[in-house]
């Protein structure tokens, strides 16, 4: 399938209806699936801690997703699907949140599973090491072990049922407190050969080069996984990795870490499907930053006018081959709980960008610009280097210098997050399937300095703070959803960020792998029924 | 015994250069924004004020320069290279995982360049400015203005893609458990495309330096003499001309050397090989300071190492460089 936004759109619908009809799916003739094989993954870059529940990160659950597993991941239309734990509950104030857990699953070391794992992943690891954890559990007092089928977690301020178990298809795996407890757990050897309860069982890490798992002869999901081995290889030549995939070495590359020409020339033959399918739950937005310490950028009317000089849809067709889109609001379209429409947007009109920069006072110069800006691009992915000449270019039509600095990641965060070092910022906003976990710190003031991806940018707003505030701890979801539609209004008419464009990750799949991308988060998922048409 | 006491000297000389490269990398990488945690957090795609903070604590970035720097220098004099930050493991474990690949690959390369700029080197200076002088000549000005990276895109287009003979990358079949002489062809045929592809570059230098000191042998006068008094010519080559034409090859040999154990960033990536080039290029990006000064002590003790070999063989091959001594 090529990716169009049509066909992005017609997915869409026959998901929707695939849901709507139970039974839609299964009457089409579904071919035996056959057993072993081996998977050879593409891995565009290497964790080395291969421990999901201290590091939150794409690249590591694709590795770890198919070794460990969470309390819960997402099922085809994106709601909780019951993994580690069976069932769910709220009390009435949304305190206290009770997990009932899967009986009969052991460890790959052969011990019991049991509410102490869990009880031990939440306290030691989530709420104290695991990034975006620590914040998502700040207010988790303790979780009780009734028994060993049951975890209660006691919150000490409201948690909203729905914003806790889609966060924890992402931050709630659950490791074994039988191989950390009363180690140092930052040190601990499982972080690099990890122990699970998932469908693959971790055989070999050669740093570098690979990491392979095999199957888990007693996965409690009987007659799972299909497949004998997964092996991934790091490979961080872009050219190399599509010449492995072209040559079969290769047979999935997760987040597609080919050059966009590449992608374009690959989704051409028959081969291999080059598609967002799947990748739902990891949308990506390209974002302006802009920094208030600059007088200039201060005044509002000036951040009008730069998002208005820029033409992104003609970006997303030209540059990004027609992968992309214009994001409308902080909040992407593949997110259809929390999306919101109704937001004001700015349409791309240089006229109206020139006369909006007269007015603040910013009148061309002599040699017809009116100020000039330091432009700090991130260093990850080819769609941000050519944004930011894009919007060089864009703004120099409208009499805006930009100076173009390059730093590598660690310049970068350091530059931007922790020294103010820029005057406008691009990179990108990974979505985590709720704006509570992933996107309102980009907004909400008070943010230690240094602290990246979040407001470092000099600006405050009472009113937008307090709608973050109150939609963390909504527990009415009716109510929640309100609240974030309000925040997407605040945020666009005030532009303290602009998020411009929006895009899924693309993955690159051979076409002898069956059962694959059939769910948001399908990547990092377990692959238990993923299986090689010979 | 004097080339136990010659290597001593040579050794405890270079200990203050060592030093100074040391204290200059680590000042140096100080200069570099950002440090190994915004490295991390920058790889895993988010992170929060407290769990970073804990890293730098974790990591000891929390002291100031002079203190880590006085910890890393004391850490050395025990022999210690510290621990990687990124790798999670002492960094010596780091390190020797991948000198295998990167000596092997160097090796390999830097004897077929060395065996073939040599022939092809005597075959062009014996026919000078015949026709396979021209070929071998113009032949070698290619490879040498050709960017090694191409070579090595367009190996694997052809030789893997097209063709289907080779693999386009790796450093060998991966879980196959494949053992003795089977192992040993299987790591073969991974490396013919890698070290081919580096191997031109170096045998392009090689080629023109051999033709060059050959010519300039050729016209010396013990040439006529070994000519007029009824050698023939092949022995006038082999043993007169070659051996005195040999002492240059050996000099550029020994300054490769540091070449040799830094390993090919660009052959390592196109090939997705594991070897120290690629460490000490993600060592930088990742600013792990340790792995990096690792890499950099264990390659300079090295090459000490090997320019005593090649000292060595000057001697060997024209024993009045040794005489004084």
């Amino acid at each position: 399938m090529t990716i169009t936004r049509r066909n992005a759109l017609l997915t869409g619908q026959a998901l929707a209806l695939s849901a709507a009809i139970p039974g839609v799916l299964q009457a089409q003739a579904v071919p035996t699936p056959r057993r072993g094989g081996t998977v050879t993954v593409h891995m565009v870059g290497e964790q080395r801690v291969l421990n999901p529940a201290l590091r939150a990160s794409t690249g590591v659950y694709v590795i770890s997703g198919k070794i460990m597993e969470a309390l819960v991941d997402l099922d085809a239309n994106g709601g909780p699907a019951p993994v580690l734990a069976t069932a769910w509950r709220s009390s009435s104030d949304g305190k206290t949140i009770t997990f009932t857990l899967r009986e009969g699953v052991k460890w790959h070391d052969g011990k019991p599973f049991t509410s102490a794992d869990v009880q031990f992943s939440a306290m030691e690891m989530w709420k104290k090491h695991l990034n975006y954890g620590t914040t998502l559990q700040l207010y988790l007092d303790a979780v009780d072990t009734p028994n060993a089928q049951t975890a209660v977690f006691r919150y000490s301020r409201p948690m909203p049922l729905d914003l806790l178990l889609r966060a924890l298809a992402d931050l709630g795996y659950v490791a074994p407190k039988h191989v950390y407890e009363g180690t140092n757990i930052l040190e601990n050897p499982a972080n690099t050969a990890p122990i699970g309860t998932g469908p693959f069982k971790f055989s070999k890490y050669e740093r570098g080069q690979y990491v392979i798992a095999v199957r888990n002869e007693s996965y409690w999901r009987a007659g799972f996984p299909y497949l004998d081995q997964i092996i991934w290889r790091f490979v961080p030549d872009q050219a190399a990795a599509a010449a492995a995939m072209e040559s079969g070495q290769i047979q999935i590359s997760p987040e597609g870490g080919f050059a966009l020409s590449d992608l374009n020339r690959l989704k051409k033959g028959n081969k291999f499907e080059v598609s967002t399918r799947g990748n739902e739950g990891n949308a990506v937005m390209n974002t302006i930053e802009f920094n208030f310490r600059r007088k200039e950028l201060a005044d509002r009317r000036v951040r009008e006018a730069i998002v208005r000089s820029l033409d992104v849809n003609f970006f997303c067709e030209n540059f990004l081959y027609g992968l992309a889109k214009p994001a409308i609001g902080p909040i992407p379209s593949t997110s259809p709980r929390f999306f919101s429409k109704d937001v004001p947007m700015y349409a791309f009109d240089k006229k109206k960008a020139e006369a909006l920069l007269d007015e603040a006072g910013y009148k061309r110069g002599a040699n017809g610009q009116r100020f000039s800006l330091r432009l700090v691009p991130a260093p990850w992915g080819e769609d941000i280097a050519l944004w930011a000449t894009f919007l060089q270019q864009s703004l120099q039509q409208v009499g805006i210098g930009i100076e173009i600095v390059r730093y590598d990641a660690a310049g970068y965060l350091s530059n931007v997050y922790k020294d103010w070092n820029f005057d406008l910022a691009t990179g990108w906003h990974q979505y985590r399937g709720d704006p509570a976990v992933s996107t309102t710190v980009w907004y909400r003031s008070g943010s230690p300095k240094g602290a990246p991806w979040t407001n470092q940018w000099g600006w405050e707003s009472a009113a937008i703070d307090k709608l973050i505030d109150s939609a963390a701890f909504e527990i009415d979801p009716a109510k929640r959803l309100k609240l974030y539609g309000d925040l997407a209004t605040a945020i666009n008419t005030e532009i303290p960020l602009w998020m411009s464009i929006e895009r899924l990750l693309i993955s690159v799949t051979n076409k002898s792998l069956q059962n694959n991308h059939n769910q948001p988060r399908w990547i990092s998922s377990s692959w238990a029924d993923l299986w090689l048409k010979v | 015994m004097t080339v136990l006491a010659l290597a001593l000297r040579r050794l405890a000389a270079s200990v203050p250069t060592l030093l100074i490269i040391l204290v200059g990398l680590f000042l140096l990488l100080q200069l570099a924004p950002g440090d190994t945690v915004d490295a991390l957090v920058a790889q895993m795609g988010g992170g929060d004020a407290a769990m970073i903070a804990q890293l730098r604590q974790f990591y000891g970035l929390d002291a100031s320069v002079p203190v880590q720097l006085g910890r890393y220098l004391w850490r050395l004099v025990q022999l210690d290279l510290g621990y990687s930050a990124i790798y999670a493991k002492p960094v010596l474990d780091v390190i020797l995982e991948r000198l295998p690949a990167t000596l092997l690959l160097m090796v390999s390369a830097l004897s077929f360049a060395f065996t073939a700029g040599l022939v092809l080197g005597v075959l062009a200076a014996r026919r000078v400015n015949h026709w396979p002088d021209t070929m071998i000549s113009t032949l070698g000005l290619v490879f040498y203005a050709t960017p090694s990276f191409w070579f090595g895109l367009m190996g694997i287009v052809l030789f893997s893609i097209h063709l289907a003979w080779l693999p386009s990358g790796g450093f060998e079949t991966i879980g196959s458990g494949l053992t003795g002489l089977a192992r040993m062809l299987d790591i073969t045929s991974y490396l013919v495309l890698p070290t081919m592809t580096l191997a031109l570059g170096f045998l392009a230098v090689y080629l023109r330096i051999m033709r060059a000191s050959m010519l300039e042998v050729l016209s010396l006068d013990f040439v006529r003499t070994a000519r007029s008094k009824g050698l023939a010519e092949t022995a006038v080559v082999v043993r007169h001309v070659l051996r005195n034409a040999l002492l240059p090859m050996i000099t550029l040999v020994g300054l490769q050397a540091g070449t040799l154990l830094g390993g090919s960033v660009v052959v390592e990536s196109v090939f997705a090989l594991p070897g120290l080039g690629r460490l000490a290029y993600e060592s930088v990006v990742q600013r792990d300071l340790n792995t990096l000064l690792g890499i950099v002590f264990i390659s300079a003790v090295l090459v000490i190492v090997i320019n005593f070999v090649v000292d060595m063989a000057y001697t060997r091959l024209d024993p009045r460089i040794g005489a004084g001594r």
